[in-house]
């Protein structure tokens, strides 16, 4: 057992370091959930995109640096400790793609692939609709045959970023009789093709971070199903695995935050009641790192990611939530006032909801990993 | 980079449950809160034959020369079975004291060392039954004598405190010796914790009410859930500190152990019912070990200190 980074290892993360003190932007960019931020986000993309940076463990075909796990993971670290922005197209890079790698054709990721590292496009995740939320498999939103693709009607709801992106993924029903998770293929959407509408809907910040999107008739061609048509379900765990486990929630994240918190307690004069929670978000992030240099050993040894995924979720979520009160906690009156800790912390209360509810995840630990009678679902 | 025991550590951690399942630790709990330590030395024997005590030894004096990260999997498996006796003190702690002779009979097994570090042990463990006594101040070592019987909230941990007697010279690395005993403790609620929520799972698959297992039940579900959750966390900062043994991490483990452990104790004890609450049952063993070692070896409060310093 053992900690130590290896030659190669070390010099990817000096590369990293040093391109990124150089070009991460003085000024934080505005939201990606504006117009004008999402713009400078996309312009932020194509620069990490043109030195390689903005999917390094990707194969360098597509624009990655064919980087292991663990360079990743250490990327991850670096870019969040230099203060980068967050990634507009998580929802492409870190769900979507693995999904392509395993399941897409070559034709599919030669022609989606190198568009989305450059953020060239950028995807929008469309999954829930209004009455298929945490039950992802009660969906409605049909897609029937026709010639060459398919028509689509429906509606999917919460969708991230879906205001400002180009295309959306999500699964939807090709079998008229079927059940649950049977009869559901995986499509990509253009989200400008006719009979699409999106209604951008505000979030508790104001600003419309997701949206609504109808679909009236519209047509998908052949080439935009991933997998075989009736088997999305199956497609669709890998994404699902990836949203709660490893790459949408990288401990880099959690490890800036907290260093972020132990200097702004410091800085406040050491207040003692919020010792103790300073010091468990710290103890917490080094957790979740440790936890994921464990996680990243286990797959180089072939294991995949199953349902300790779910144990991930659940304690990023958590973490993420106490990190940011004990700064509000911190900030004393001036907690209230916009900035990065409050915007924060309204971004980590979703935590809890998304990607799967905690109830869901407890639920998930509670039966496949600790093997308790399965319940209601 | 790889962070992962490897096929020898787990093959001990095997070795080990296999040897902690077979004895009956329970009563030899029982027996040692009694003062009679028969049953648990036995087992210290046993265990020593499986190389337990000479795990830190240097191995001019025929130990194991072993790494903190070995050692932490032998408490842990210590922690899980519960077993009884000054398992910190002889040999997570005192390999590190001392460049002696003496280390040649603990590794053997014939030696047991009952050691008090000031402030954070201000009381000796197991006084009675050790043959070596030390008390560490301030780098020093002395001997010392125990006073009266002191009871813990743990019947099976004897505390005596410690009346110092001769001065023995400047420990070997003082500061060594402490932090493989906050790693030790650690360990030990961590194993404790895993036990408390094993059992705490089958019960909750086999109890039923209202026509059905408890496990059933989404509420009883989620708790253990989250005990799961915190105690798949605590054990790489367990063996994270192990690998680098710096004060931080040590003190990062000590903390998440021991939070970890306590929700499973408390967690354990509401899935159990009332059952949990009788002193037949085993889990009362570990529920009041785990708030024992909660405070030893450093409070929650000190080592939360230490991370932030
Ligand atoms: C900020 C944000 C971004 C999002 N982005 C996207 C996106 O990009 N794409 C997308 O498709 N979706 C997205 N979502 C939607 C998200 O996936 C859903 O909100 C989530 O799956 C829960 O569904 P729901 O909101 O309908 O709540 P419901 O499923 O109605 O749940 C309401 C409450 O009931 C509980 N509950 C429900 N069923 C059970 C059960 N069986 N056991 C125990 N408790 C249960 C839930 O835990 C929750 O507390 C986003 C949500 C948020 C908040």
């Amino acid at each position: 057992m053992n900690l130590d980074l290896d030659e190669r290892t070390l010099a990817f993360r000096d590369e990293a370091r040093s391109w990124l003190a150089a070009n991460v932007p003085a000024e934080p960019l505005k939201s990606f959930d504006t117009a004008e931020g999402f713009a400078q986000h996309r312009e932020w993309e194509s620069r990490l995109a043109d030195a390689r940076w903005s999917v390094v463990s990707w194969p360098r075909e597509f624009g990655g640096r064919d980087a292991s796990l663990l360079e990743w993971v250490l990327f991850e670290e670096e870019y969040y400790a230099a203060g980068a922005p967050l990634r507009v197209n998580q929802n492409g890079i870190f769900m979507l793609a693995p999904t392509l790698f395993s399941h897409g054709t070559e034709e599919q990721q030669a022609r989606i692939l190198p568009k989305m590292a450059r953020s060239a496009e950028v995807w929008a995740q469309a999954w829930s609709e209004p009455e298929a939320g945490s039950d992802i498999a009660a969906l409605r939103s049909t897609a029937t045959r026709c010639d060459g693709g398919w028509r689509v009607s429906g509606q999917k709801t919460w969708s991230s970023r879906a205001t400002f992106a180009d295309r959306a993924f999500g699964l939807f029903r090709s079998d008229p009789e079927s059940l649950r998770h049977k009869g559901l293929t995986y499509l990509m959407v253009d989200l400008r093709a006719a009979g699409v509408t999106v209604r951008p809907i505000p979030q508790l910040d104001g600003e419309p971070g997701f949206a609504e999107i109808f679909f009236d008739d519209v047509f998908v061609p052949d080439e935009d199903v991933i997998g075989t048509p009736g088997e999305g379900w199956r497609v669709a765990m890998t994404t699902a695995n990836n949203e709660r486990g490893l790459s949408l929630r990288s401990p880099g994240r959690f490890l800036a935050a907290a260093d972020r918190l132990v200097s702004l307690w410091q800085e406040a004069g050491r207040p003692a009641h919020t010792a103790d929670r300073v010091a468990d978000a710290w103890i917490g992030a080094r957790a979740y790192q440790l936890y994921t240099l464990g996680t990243v050993t286990r797959l180089a040894g072939g294991a995949e990611l199953g349902p300790e995924s779910s144990v991930n979720k659940l304690f990023w979520s958590h973490l993420d939530v106490a990190l940011h009160e004990t700064a509000l906690d911190i900030l004393g009156p001036d907690a209230e006032l916009r900035g990065a800790w409050s915007d924060g912390w309204l971004f980590s209360l979703a935590g809890p909801i998304y990607g799967g509810t905690d109830q869901i995840q407890r639920s998930i630990v509670a039966e496949r990993l600790l093997g308790l009678p399965k319940g209601a679902r | 980079m790889r962070f992962a025991l490897s096929g020898e550590q787990e093959q001990f951690s095997h070795s080990l449950n296999d040897l902690l399942s077979d004895v009956d630790t329970d009563s030899a709990n029982r027996a040692w809160a009694e003062g009679d330590p028969g049953p648990g030395l036995k087992i210290w024997r046993r265990l020593a034959e499986l190389g337990v005590t000479a795990l830190a030894v240097p191995e001019k004096y025929d130990g194991l020369g072993a790494t903190p990260v070995d050692l932490a999997v032998g408490f842990e498996r210590l922690g899980y079975h519960c077993a009884p006796g000054p398992w910190t003190d002889t040999v997570a702690a005192l390999p590190s004291l001392l460049d002696d002779e003496l280390l040649t009979s603990v590794a053997s097994g014939e030696t047991l060392a009952s050691v008090a570090y000031a402030p954070h042990v201000p009381y000796a463990l197991d006084s009675d039954v050790a043959d070596a006594r030390l008390a560490v101040e301030n780098g020093r070592l002395r001997a010392f004598t125990p006073g009266a019987l002191l009871s813990s909230v743990d019947g099976s941990r004897r505390l005596f405190p410690p009346v110092a007697g001769d001065d023995l010279g400047t420990a070997l690395d003082a500061d060594r010796a402490f932090e493989l005993g906050c790693l030790a403790t650690a360990a030990q609620l961590l194993g404790a914790g895993r036990w408390l929520l094993d059992t705490s799972v089958a019960y909750a698959a086999q109890r039923k009410q209202y026509g059905r297992e408890i496990g059933g039940y989404q509420a009883v579900k989620h708790l253990l859930a989250d005990v799961a959750t915190a105690l798949t966390l605590a054990e790489p900062l367990l063996f994270g500190a192990a690998v680098t043994l710096d004060r931080r991490d040590v003190s990062a483990a000590k903390v998440a152990c021991g939070d970890a452990a306590h929700l499973a104790a408390r967690t354990g004890l509401q899935v159990h019912g009332a059952i949990g609450y009788t002193a037949e049952h085993a889990l009362g063993l570990r529920l009041t070990r785990v708030r024992a070692l909660v405070g030893a070896w450093g409070t929650p409060r000190f080592h939360r200190e230490r991370v932030l310093s």
